[in-house]
């Protein structure tokens, strides 16, 4: 029997979040959905089934919008069903760095106007979302795989194809199979030195580059002293590479970290651009605080001790090839490359600078630095971090996804060496086939700047 | 897709039937930097201009390489790692019938599906094709036969509305033709 509705109503949505044996996706996926294929009104989608759910927010690029706009094109859809759901952002490859790319940012710019689409330019998406858009309980899609990185802030948040978005642009729904969920339970402390993307790299390189395929991620804390060392920025680091492992989303709970975020940093009313704390507003989706019942099924569940973890580095080639920092400590390199969506932001930026304050970048390479995002790019000019950046040597860029997918500001050319913080090293992710991709954290890839080789960060953070 | 100022026009595979194509063998991981760039797959929009581009990071004239029809075999987690659907549509004007591996990354998969590439997961076939193996795909059985050695592999089986979507080859096919999307009459 079908069951078909356009919403679930206030009783149905406290009927499943009152439910003690539903995960986080479990849960998002019963309330979003408007259609399921069920014997029984009263029956709830579990991990394994299908639901078509109503999305709040479908987002594509500057590398997968083209296709989307081509497919609604060539479908003959000339009618976006919700314009205030839909964002563009040219972010990948900007501003424009040939002729080419200018001609496909045209083509977004001009499919934006026309259909009165959210339109961003010069920030990288999924910082964007998190920073003004993203609200816990909200239904992401985007044409990016590491949209995934709006679970930090409570949103099932996930990455699809340019046709698919399509197909939500023309009718805000798509079918969704619930996930099955992995649940990673953090205890202890970091060392000094370690940081977000240790942990997260540490994790791929125990699971594998599909480790968490099709899985929701839930990472839990210990206790509230271990909550206390994941600021918004570690979880958004944390929930945008667990793409790396395949999950389809990565969800921290909301506590009083979100919600302070939240508060310091409004949403932004989708339909007329202004912020606004109005949580009942209907077109900010309904903060609902999402948390996984007691009795919920896992697939898996797993701990991690905290203190175990030293500094990481990925790589080449793949990103479940981790080794700690001192097995490849002293492999000399040709760039440093902080930033990207994974570690861009003003956290990224902060340790960076205090590392290369009063040193210099080693003169046989480049260090380039690229902020996720104008808010983070215009932090960073005002607490002084890019004057120490340039009196080191380094170069400070716009923000843009840029070096991390070789595509400008930062491309490798052949059998080039590169450390870097952003998402992938993959071959040829940043340039050249022959060309070589490592990963770790902002505070690794600032230190082996300065040395011109892989190195501890911990020698560079004594003080603190 | 219609094709934009090319000379040739190159014969794409069906995706419907059966299909014939010679096996080409991929390992694990094989990620979506590897089926095609983002430098490439950012500055065109043309799915011809796209296919030259097919599997560059293996080998920069695998297109040159491969004839209509043939088919990639490979191991776990193909098409990891970006949401580019430039990687399944590459592959398919590159030529590529039809992909069989260990097993898909999600978005991948979702993907092939939706343009119409058929992407097919046999768990066991790693060790059981070689190289240049004449391969038959019955698409609409989710059937793989090695005419090598006559060993028959069935096909993970997906659900009816993506088997209807990837028999009128993708979503826009589909929606051209019925006026709806297939998952809105499961």
């Amino acid at each position: 029997m079908r069951q078909q509705q356009t919403q679930q109503d206030d009783s149905q949505i406290k009927y499943i979040l009152d439910n003690k044996s539903l995960t986080f996706a479990e849960k998002l996926i019963n309330v979003k959905s408007v259609e399921r294929v069920n014997e029984n009104i009263n029956t709830l989608s579990m991990a394994g089934d299908i639901a078509i759910v109503s999305v709040d927010l479908a987002m594509a690029q500057d590398s997968t919008g083209p296709l989307a706009i081509r497919a609604l094109n060539e479908m003959g859809i000339d009618k976006i069903y919700d314009p205030s759901k839909v964002l563009l952002v040219i972010d990948h490859t900007f501003p424009a760095a040939d002729e080419k790319v200018a001609n496909l940012h045209k083509l977004i710019r001009d499919f934006a106007l026309k259909h009165n689409c959210m339109l961003v330019e010069g920030s990288i998406s999924h910082q964007h979302i998190l920073e003004y858009l993203a609200a816990p309980g909200m239904m992401i899609l985007g044409a990016d795989s590491h949209t995934c990185q709006a679970g930090s802030i409570g949103s099932f948040a996930t990455g699809v194809g340019s046709t698919e978005i399509a197909a939500v642009w023309a009718t805000g729904q798509l079918w969704l199979k619930v996930p099955e969920t992995i649940k990673v339970k953090l205890s202890g402390n970091f060392h000094r030195g370690v940081f977000a993307r240790d942990l997260i790299l540490h994790y791929i390189g125990e699971v594998g580059e599909d480790g968490a395929n099709y899985k929701s991620l839930e990472w839990k804390y210990s206790n509230d002293y271990v909550k206390k060392q994941f600021s918004m920025d570690s979880r958004a680091c944390i929930s945008n590479a667990s793409m790396e492992c395949g999950a389809k989303i990565s969800i921290f709970p909301v506590d009083e970290i979100t919600k302070k975020y939240l508060e310091e940093n409004p949403r932004i009313d989708q339909n007329n651009n202004n912020t606004t704390n109005n949580t009942n507003n209907n077109n900010i989706q309904r903060r609902i605080d999402i948390q996984s019942g007691n009795s919920a099924q896992y697939k898996e569940e797993v701990e991690i001790q905290l203190e175990e973890i030293e500094p990481q580095v990925s790589g080449p080639d793949n990103v479940d090839k981790v080794h700690s920092v001192d097995e490849l400590a002293n492999l000399e390199i040709d760039q440093a490359f902080i930033g990207s969506s994974t570690n861009g932001r003003i956290e990224d930026l902060e340790v960076a600078a205090r590392i290369l304050k009063g040193r210099k970048v080693h003169k046989n390479i480049r260090c380039v630095v690229t902020p996720a995002s104008v808010k983070v790019y215009e932090e960073a000019i005002r607490r002084g971090y890019v004057e120490i950046y340039l009196e080191s040597g380094a170069v400070f860029t716009n923000a843009t996804c840029g070096a991390c997918v070789g595509t400008h500001l930062g491309a490798l050319g052949e059998y080039e060496i590169c450390i870097s913080s952003s998402s992938r090293n993959f071959v040829g992710r940043m340039g050249a086939l022959s060309s070589k991709v490592y990963l770790a954290s902002p505070a690794t890839v600032a230190s082996s700047a300065i040395e011109g080789r892989i190195a501890d960060p911990r020698r560079y953070l004594q003080s603190s | 897709m219609s094709r934009e100022g090319h000379d040739r026009e190159p014969q794409l595979p069906k995706s419907v039937g059966i299909t014939n194509g010679k096996a080409w063998i991929f390992g694990d991981n094989i990620n979506t930097d590897i089926i095609i760039p983002f430098r490439f797959k950012s500055r065109t929009n043309d799915p011809y201009e796209m296919a030259k581009y097919a599997m560059y990071g293996y080998d920069p004239d695998f297109h040159k390489k491969i004839s209509s029809g043939d088919v990639i075999v490979a191991g776990r987690n193909f098409g990891g790692g970006s949401s580019r659907e430039q990687a399944p549509v590459a592959l398919k004007y590159a030529g590529i019938s039809a992909v069989i591996a260990e097993s898909f990354a999600r978005i991948f998969y979702r993907n092939s599906f939706s343009i119409g590439l058929p992407a097919l997961e046999v768990p066991g076939i790693k060790g059981k094709v070689n190289q240049g193996d004449d391969l038959s795909i019955d698409i609409s059985k989710f059937i793989v036969q090695n005419l090598r050695t006559r060993e028959t592999f069935q096909c993970q089986v997906v659900p009816k509305f993506m088997r209807d979507m990837l028999m009128e080859g993708g979503l826009v096919e589909y929606y051209k033709k019925y006026k709806q999307f297939p998952w809105t009459h499961m």
